[in-house]
């Protein structure tokens, strides 16, 4: 065995350009199979990086109306909608998955929030309870959040995030100062950022939408100058945090199952969903790996044609080894002798482009990865699997020049000139 | 008896047409005997050889090879008795180029499952034994004409075969390295191998101790009497 190998080495080694040649179909093939699985996996983590935003386990559940959010300022407050009271929040916070939950209103800020003539355009202005910043994983980068006081006494008292403060105020420090909100004069008590700032990279009009409903800035107040500013029995919406990504989707569903039980709605369209960031990743990972799957079909097919070239130049071997089969058959060597003397070189053969089709996909993704910017993951157990797949090929399509060789008649394949 | 051939016939079939090349032979060698085959071209010396050397089976005929029917052997058996029983030299020498004296007559031994290290041993005693010691570690490319037939003769010796078969073994040399050809075989023939040697070489056949002459595919002389089975 460890004899033929030495052998096939040898004899691949004394026809360098024939072999490096005949195994070309099967590096290109694995080259492209490593490179396409590894641009795969860094895609797929970067885009769950992305959209989730790393350790922010935050899960929206609000209002739909068939596939999209219900908004309050265009659709009014929808009736058999009850406001979420404090038991039924306690009852969110009792399931499972859930660590904490808050809740709040929301409107879009345009036209609404002023800091003298300056607008909000983008923005949004929303209504909350004073736990809101914990459960989103707020910092207070200067001033203070609501404490109960401001609930109490009904200040009128706002918090802005980064976004905001720097649309409003251009870098000075907006905390004591007044804005305007629909008219009404708000002091700023303080200003809060994301523990960690979520950076999407904008592929889609869906990313976009997701960026800007998160990116463009918010002011917040408390929640109790909600009625003075918009009017009474908005339903609020809900904000969830986890303990581990994976349950986002479980959290988020077994909540909107419990807000959905109070519902008293005739349109069964109207209902609470959570906007469910993993499965949007999901599905984008879906995509592009449908049009991945198509790319290892192409792979597939290199391989096929690879080894079909394998067993063409085996046949070729065959025939210009026929005297040294013969005398080796002439000299006593059995039939699986000869089998697995050729069986062995075909294997061999491929076994060796598969290694250099790794190491070239390697180096291939390792360039896409710094043309693109994006992620790669090589995977050790696909570069290993990469290598046995290009050995079976090999026997594969190797079985048949053996055979042939294994069969060769002593006598004709010793006169054979 | 080593060697017990009965009305051995051999018919080729070429095209529709059927062509008889071996017609009747009965050849009968006691162990230890120097034989020469000897025969114009095309006479059928080399197809005797292949049947002698378990490579072919006769149309009809008997053939025992040391009292064993070797007819009745399948094809995995005949090569189990051409490694342990026969030796083969050719006219055009058949070493793997790739290899080194030692690894080339190493072949048989690897195919007779002997370990490595011994294999190195026996295949250098046999390189010793014609005279190649020095030699070993040579490739075919970088050997005369001779001293690769001599290669090709340990190979043959080397898992101490009872019958060692030529055909047409000093055919590609010039005749001083046929001389010393010759003088091995004189060797081994002491040494009690029995040995058929193919030619159409008078002088070369001169140096066997019995010479079969062969014409047609029929035996014109056989060099002492026939005795039926
Ligand atoms: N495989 C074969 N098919 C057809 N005819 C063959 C075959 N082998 C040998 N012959 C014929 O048999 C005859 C004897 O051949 P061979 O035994 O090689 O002769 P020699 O060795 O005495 O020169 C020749 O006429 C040759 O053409
Ligand atoms: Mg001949």
């Amino acid at each position: 065995m460890f004899e033929n190998i030495r052998l096939s080495f040898q004899g691949i080694w004394s026809h360098k350009m024939r072999s490096f040649l005949t195994m070309l179909g099967i590096i290109i093939g694995i080259a492209a199979i490593i490179a396409i699985v590894s641009t795969i996996t860094g895609t797929n983590e970067q885009i769950k990086q992305n959209l989730i935003g790393a350790g922010d386990n935050n899960v929206t559940v609000q209002l739909h109306m068939g596939d999209s959010t219900y908004e309050m300022e265009y659709n009014g407050i929808p009736e058999g909608v009850p406001v979420i009271t404090g038991d039924v929040l306690a009852e969110i916070r009792a399931v499972d998955e859930v660590k904490d939950a808050a809740l709040y209103v929301s409107r879009e800020a345009y036209n609404t929030v002023y800091h003298q003539n300056t607008g909000l355009s983008g923005g949004k202005l929303y209504g909350v309870e004073k736990e809101y910043f914990d459960v989103c994983n707020y910092l207070v980068r200067s001033g203070r959040v609501f404490d109960d006081g401001d609930i109490s006494g009904f200040r009128k008292v706002a918090v802005l995030d980064e976004d905001s403060a720097e649309a409003l105020f251009l870098g000075e420090n907006p905390v004591g100062k007044t804005i305007e909100v629909l008219a009404e004069p708000y002091v700023v008590i303080g200003v809060v950022e994301k523990s960690d700032k979520f950076e999407p990279v904008i592929n889609t009009m869906e990313d976009y939408y997701m960026y800007a409903q998160r990116g463009s800035g918010t002011v917040f107040v408390p929640y109790v100058a909600w009625p003075g500013l918009y009017g009474y029995d908005e339903p609020q919406k809900l904000v969830l945090t986890v303990n581990k990504t994976e349950d986002m989707t479980a959290a988020g569903k077994k909540s909107a199952d419990i807000l959905n039980s109070y519902l008293s709605v005739t349109d069964k369209n109207l209902r609470y969903e959570a906007i469910d960031l993993l499965k949007q990743a999901k599905d984008i990972q879906d995509l592009s790996r449908s049009t991945n799957t198509m790319l290892i079909w192409i792979a597939g097919i290199s391989l096929l044609v690879g080894g079909i070239g394998v067993m063409n130049i085996m046949l070729v071997s065959v025939t210009e080894r026929t005297q040294e089969i013969g005398l080796k058959k002439a000299i006593g060597a059995r039939k699986s002798k000869i089998l697995g003397q050729f069986l062995t070189e075909a294997a061999v053969l491929t076994s060796l482009g598969g290694l250099l089709g790794v190491i070239v996909g390697i180096i291939l993704a390792e360039v896409i990865s710094k043309l693109t910017g994006t992620l790669v993951a090589i995977s050790p157990p696909a570069a290993v699997g990469a290598v046995v797949f290009s050995m079976v090929i090999g026997i594969v399509f190797g079985l048949l020049p053996s055979y042939k060789a294994a069969n060769l008649n002593p006598i004709d394949a010793l006169r054979h000139e | 008896m080593i060697l017990n051939l009965q009305h051995i016939y051999k018919d080729y079939q070429q095209d529709k047409l059927v062509v008889p090349v071996l017609k009747d032979i009965s050849l009968q060698v006691e162990e230890g005997e120097y034989v020469a085959v000897m025969g114009p071209s095309g006479s059928g010396k080399t197809t005797l050889m292949n049947i002698i050397g378990c490579l072919d089976r006769p149309t009809a005929g008997t053939y025992e090879l040391a009292g064993e029917d070797i007819l009745k052997y399948k094809d995995r058996e005949m090569s189990s008795v051409r490694l342990k029983s026969i030796g083969f030299v050719f006219q055009s020498f058949h070493l793997l180029p790739r290899q080194s004296a030692l690894e080339n007559v190493a072949l048989p031994l690897s195919y007779a499952g002997v370990k490595k290290k011994e294999r190195r041993e026996r295949a250098a005693r046999a390189l010793e034994r014609v005279g190649l010691e020095d030699r070993m570690n040579f490739r075919p490319t970088q050997l005369s004409g001779g001293q690769k037939q001599r290669v090709a003769i340990a190979r043959a010796m080397v898992n101490n075969p009872k019958l060692l078969l030529a055909d047409e073994p000093t055919g590609a040399l010039d005749s001083k390295s046929g001389k010393q050809i010759m003088e091995l075989f004189e060797n081994l023939h002491r040494e009690g191998v029995t040995i058929v040697m193919i030619t159409h070489d008078k002088a070369i056949a001169s140096h066997a101790k019995r010479v079969v002459q062969i014409i047609d595919g029929e035996i014109t002389e056989n060099g002492r009497e026939v005795q039926d089975a």
